[in-house]
This record gives C-alpha cells, sequence and structure tokens, in this order.
C-alpha cells in the first residue's frame, strides 16, 4: 500500500477496535462527535453555497479530541484554541445556532459576526476564542493559568493547537513559564500529522512531540490516540486532575487526523498526502468505531443510533435555518466594539 | 508642590494603583528584585509581593501574551518592556491579541491591560536600542496610547491607563526618568484623549508630545526672547488624539510645527498634518511643517547622532520657515 505515514514514530496507533464504556455515557461522547461531524458537513455545503466567506478550517476527523477533552471539565473552567474552532466551540456549550450564525456572518453569531470561522467567543461558557495565528494563543492560555493561580481559585484551562505550533517560539515561551511558575493549564496538541500541508517529520526535529515537555522540569508528557475517545477521555482527566489539584501543567499529543483539507480551498487528498493514507485513518473513524463497538455490544440498538443521527441532523437543520434567518449586523455596528466605554 | 522625578512619579502611579486594586500586578523582566531596568518598580516587589511583582524571564512575546490571557481572566496587567524596542519580539500580543480581542470577540472579551516601558533614543544606543515607536502602535485600532513628557503627566496619565479597560500603551521617554517636575501630594488623574496647552502664543503653534513637548517649550521660551509666542500643544494621549485641541490652536495662530521624536515616513507629524490641511485649510497662512528624525537607523558616532535627533535649532528654524522670518 502507498503511504507516506511514518510509522516509527507513532506510539498510539490508531486502533479499529474500540472498547466500550458505560453506556449512558458512551452515548453522550457519541452524540457530542456526532453534532461536530454533521455540523461540519453542513458547514462545508453551507460554504460551497456562498453563505459563509473567508477562512473556514473543518474539524471532521478530529472530533474525539474535544469531546474526550472537553467532557473532563467544570463550566468555570476555561477553553482557548486555535482557527479550527467549530468543534471545540459546540461541545464546550456553545449553541450550534450561534455558531452558526457566527459562520454566516450574522448578528445572532457568538461573535455578533465580527469574529467567522476562526474566531469564535462566548463568555458564558469561558470560551476564550479560536485565534488566527499559529502559536499565538498558547501565551494567553498560560496568561489564563496565571489568573487563576492568582486568585488561587482550582480552575483549569485548556489550550488546543495544532502539530506546527510546537516550533513556534511563543509556544516554548508560554511552556517554559507554565512550568516555571506551575500553572493549571493543559497544552493539548492536536497531531493531524500535517501542518496545512507539511507533515510533521518535516517541521519538528523530534519523532514524539510530547517529548517537548522534557525541556520543562515537572511538565508531564503525554501521548495518546485520538481516534479513541475513551483513551483522551482518561489521558485528559488525569492531566486535568493534576493541573487543579497540584497546579502543575502537561502537555498532551493526541494523535488524531483530518479527514478533510486544511481549509475549504485545500483538496482533501493529492499533493501532500495519498488517497490510501486518507482512507487508511479513515477506517478508524472515532464516531464510526465507537458505534459500532456499541452495537457489537448491545449497548445501542442501530435503531438507537438511527434515532441518533436524526435528532442530530435536525439540531443542525434548525442552526442553519437560525443563522440564514438571523439580520446582518448593521452598518452601525462597524464601529462597535472597539474600545469599551468604562473606565474602573 | 513637592518635586520629584519622572522615575518617582511613575513609582507612585504604580504603587497607588496596586494599593486601590489587588487585581493590578506588574509582570517584566527585571520589575522585582531588581527593582527594575531603570528602577521605575522600585520598593514594589518588598510592599507588594512576587506574586504581584513577577520577574519574568526574558521572553516578551510570552510574557505579554501572559499578560492579555490574564487580564481575559479578570486581572489588570501591567508589563512592563525594558524598553519598546524589544517589545518588537511581543508586537503580535499587542496588536493581534490585545488590540483586536474586543472587536473579534463581538464586544465580549476586554483587555484591561498597560503596556509600558522606555521609548525614544537615549545617548549613543546605537540603532537597536534608539527607537520611537509612536507611530507604529497608534496605527492600530483598538489600543490607546500616551505618551507624557513630565513627571506630572506621567503619573497621571499612568493611573488612568492603569484604570482604563481598553489596552493601553505607555511610551515613556528613556531619557526622561532623571528629569524633575512638580507632582502634587493629592491624588489625581489625566483623562485619556486630552491635550495639554503647555506655553500659550499666538504667532505659531508647534504640536508634539512626550519628549518633544520639553524640546518645544525650551523653544518657546528662547524665541519669547525674541517676541514670537509659542502655543505648544502638548497631545499626552496620541490614540485617540485630542483633534479639537490642535484645530483651536492653529485656527488662532494660522501656523503650525509639528514635532516629534520618531521617523519621518507615515509618522505621527503626517497625521497630525492631514487632520490640520482637512479642518483648518482656510486658517493657514504657511505650509504646516514636519521636525523629526532623520530617516536613518540611528548612528552610534556622537556627532551623527546628535544630527539624527530633532532638536532646539531644528525646531526653532521651522518655526521661523512657516513664520516667514530669517
Amino acid at each position: 500500500m502507498a503511504t507516506t505515514k511514518k510509522k516509527t514514530s507513532i506510539k498510539c496507533e490508531p486502533v479499529a477496535v474500540r472498547t466500550v464504556g458505560d453506556p449512558a455515557l458512551d452515548r453522550e461522547l457519541l452524540q457530542s462527535m456526532l453534532l461536530q461531524r454533521r455540523f461540519e458537513e453542513k458547514v462545508g455545503e453551507a460554504y460551497a453555497l456562498g453563505k459563509i466567506g473567508g477562512f473556514c478550517h473543518l474539524y471532521i476527523g478530529q472530533e474525539a479530541v474535544s469531546t474526550g477533552i472537553i467532557a473532563q471539565l467544570r463550566p468555570d473552567d476555561y477553553v482557548i484554541g486555535t482557527y479550527r474552532d467549530h468543534g471545540q466551540a459546540l461541545v464546550r456549550g456553545v449553541a450550534p445556532r450561534a455558531v452558526m450564525a457566527e459562520l454566516f456572518g450574522r448578528i445572532d453569531g457568538c461573535s455578533r459576526g465580527k469574529g467567522g470561522s476562526m474566531h469564535m467567543f462566548d463568555r458564558h461558557t469561558n470560551f476564550l476564542g479560536g485565534h488566527g495565528i499559529v502559536g499565538s494563543h498558547v501565551p494567553l492560555a498560560a496568561g489564563v493559568g496565571f489568573a487563576i493561580k492568582y486568585r488561587g481559585g482550582d480552575q483549569v484551562i485548556v489550550c488546543f493547537m495544532g502539530d506546527s505550533v510546537v516550533n513556534i517560539g511563543a509556544f516554548h515561551e508560554a511552556l517554559n513559564m507554565a512550568a516555571l511558575w506551575k500553572l493549571p493549564v493543559l497544552f493539548v496538541i492536536e497531531n493531524n500529522r500535517y501542518g496545512m500541508g507539511t507533515p510533521v517529520e518535516k517541521a519538528a526535529a523530534v519523532d514524539d512531540l510530547s517529548r517537548r515537555a522534557d525541556g520543562y522540569t515537572g511538565m508531564d508528557g503525554i501521548v495518546v490516540d485520538g481516534m479513541d475517545v475513551h483513551a483522551v477521555c482518561e489521558a485528559a482527566a488525569r492531566a486535568i486532575a493534576r493541573a487543579r489539584t497540584e497546579s502543575r501543567p502537561s502537555l498532551l499529543e493526541v494523535r488524531t487526523y483530518r479527514f478533510r483539507g486544511h481549509s475549504m480551498s485545500d483538496a482533501v487528498s493529492g499533493t501532500y498526502r495519498s488517497k490510501d493514507e486518507l482512507d487508511e485513518y479513515q477506517s478508524y473513524d472515532p464516531i464510526f468505531s465507537l458505534r459500532d463497538a456499541m452495537v457489537l455490544a448491545s449497548t445501542m440498538t442501530v435503531a438507537e443510533w438511527e434515532a441518533l443521527e436524526a435528532e442530530v441532523a435536525a439540531t443542525v437543520q434548525d442552526a442553519w435555518d437560525f443563522a440564514d434567518a438571523s439580520p446582518e449586523p448593521p452598518p452601525a455596528a462597524l464601529y462597535e466594539d472597539v474600545l469599551v466605554d468604562t473606565t474602573s | 508642590m513637592p518635586i520629584i522625578t519622572y522615575r518617582e512619579a511613575l513609582n507612585q502611579a504604580l504603587r497607588e494603583e496596586m494599593a486601590r486594586d489587588d487585581r493590578v500586578y506588574i509582570m517584566g523582566e527585571e520589575v522585582g528584585v531588581y527593582n527594575g531596568a531603570y528602577k521605575v518598580t522600585k520598593g514594589l516587589l518588598e510592599e507588594f509581593g512576587e506574586n504581584r511583582v513577577v520577574d519574568s524571564p526574558i521572553a516578551e512575546l510570552g510574557f505579554a501574551g501572559i499578560g492579555v490571557g490574564s487580564a481575559m481572566a479578570g486581572l489588570r496587567p501591567v508589563i512592563e518592556f525594558m524598553t519598546w524596542n524589544f517589545a518588537l519580539l511581543a508586537i503580535d500580543q499587542v496588536v493581534n491579541s490585545a488590540a483586536k480581542m474586543l472587536y473579534m470577540s463581538g464586544g465580549q472579551f476586554n483587555v484591561p491591560i498597560v503596556f509600558r516601558g522606555p521609548n525614544g533614543a537615549a545617548l549613543q544606543l546605537g540603532a537597536q536600542h534608539s527607537q520611537a515607536f509612536e507611530s507604529w502602535l497608534a496605527h492600530i485600532p483598538g489600543i490607546k496610547v500616551v505618551s507624557p513628557g513630565t513627571p506630572y503627566d506621567a503619573k497621571g496619565l499612568l493611573k488612568s491607563a492603569i484604570r482604563d479597560d481598553n489596552p493601553v500603551v505607555v511610551l515613556e521617554g528613556e531619557m526622561l526618568y532623571n528629569t524633575k517636575g512638580e507632582v502634587p501630594d493629592h491624588e489625581y488623574l489625566i483623562p485619556l484623549g486630552k491635550a495639554d496647552r503647555k506655553r500659550t502664543g499666538t504667532d505659531c503653534s508647534i504640536i508634539t508630545s512626550g519628549k518633544m513637548a520639553l524640546v518645544a517649550m525650551q523653544v518657546a521660551d528662547l524665541l519669547a526672547k525674541e517676541d514670537i509666542h509659542i502655543d505648544v500643544i502638548d497631545l499626552l494621549t496620541i490614540r485617540p488624539m485630542d483633534v479639537e485641541a490642535i484645530y483651536e490652536s492653529v485656527r488662532k495662530t494660522q501656523r503650525a510645527v509639528v514635532l516629534e521624536e520618531g521617523w519621518e515616513v507615515c509618522g505621527i507629524g503626517a497625521q497630525v498634518v492631514d487632520y490640520i490641511q482637512r479642518e483648518c485649510f482656510d486658517h493657514l497662512d504657511a505650509p504646516v511643517l514636519r521636525v523629526h528624525q532623520a530617516d536613518v537607523p540611528m548612528p552610534y558616532a556622537k556627532g551623527l547622532e546628535k544630527i539624527a535627533k530633532p532638536d532646539v535649532a531644528k525646531t526653532i528654524a521651522a518655526v521661523k520657515q512657516v513664520m516667514y522670518r530669517t
């Protein structure tokens, strides 16, 4: 089989066969992942129709990462991420309507139509944004950790980032200070194998990205299979507990794969990765592998799955209809939100 | 009224605001044990402890970002850059994070942060340590930029900057820390966005800010002896700029010189001249002239450095030119 995947450096090879867990929890995990999948597929459609503009980066294939990690958080914890942020926003509890309206550039979007695909924000869920400059948000996460510690709180912040971030200075500066000052931050590398079209092994002078943690005393480096939502849950739960109770940062590398292009303008396969490689990873689909395992273990029936699909489809269609009906921001909004008026 | 240094005035502002609001903390290189590279934070570690006076590694991008993140989570950081020259490493956090967060979040996340430190050329520090960044920073919507020239202004503006709910850049004059001036005992604030008339005159306006305000005042005092009376408008805040103060002065004097420390091209002076030509065109009796640094990286050699910098003589020459005197 023609493949460009480098197996030598992969500790966590995806496996197609999954274990099952608590049926109710499994159903929640499945629902969370499926919502992201169907939502993102709809986003792809809307983009093709011109309802969504600009850069748009789909999360399809990586759903187990957001679902598994955010499920371990409390409502008063914080989440921050990159421009590939739709999935995390949904899992964190930002309403599908508000995310879709933001993508459509409408007033009811979670950032009032001023952020767009790359800048989802929601104060109510402590969702501190999608950020568009690679690596730039990693120090922000350390800053939130600093604020938590400053106030003596026991919250944590999870910082999602792509694999290309580990090569930029901001990442190292932030990890150094997070370790030095023992900040309650979980840094999550979503290693989907490519920084845009450049494979990890052509960009990082380290075989195993979690080893970047070795440079910072007290920081654990962990690798986990990102196609296995249970494994993600377990690894995240441990790292988050360490952050919460010991105020110690961790670097969690989640081996995942993006089934779509880097952005909407990027072909799914061709120039930098082969169809065979894509097909192989799609066989490890985090959603369908869990579904199959559940059906096999009789913790879910096919009818229940179909009902879940229908429920999610209805939610996504409702988000679309809502976004489509939401007005565009009025011209007066142009000059709003540049500065706040109040002075404390 | 007590006479204190610019450095002491800034120190008082920090101390008072930290005592007033426990969300205010200071972070930067050498701000704690070392008392600050320029001693602006002297004694603060002792008074407020290491939780609130935080010595950072030399990592401008990192600690500027930590400041922004902590502000999003409710703190009110004062980030000290050892000099603004080093802050270029952190400009992404100033421009892409601090300045844009409120807007791109649709008004949900404001960033109450102060970025402060010495700006502009000192003496023979060479090209990389001798730059004035007013125009770089004032270009950006979403932040405020202040540039105090006197101890009084430094204290009042820094206090207001710390209390402001927006990102505020405070450009301190590297050559000003030892300069002295009157600063009252009682608490006061200087509102951001308001200029200050430092000298009153009817013959020509000089519009300026920061260290150059001192040059403008010297020019005004010298020219007064020649019966030329200068209206010195010290902008104090460069963004948002007090354009009404500029218009009022220029409509009165009908002549103007814009004096700035930085380079000419796309400088603050270019913006001021644009405001003047738009709003005071019919009042002008002469083209508006600009005085600024020579359009070169700052040389080390003493003589070259002197002729590269804007100064009293160059400003007097410009004033005389707009007054058609020789």
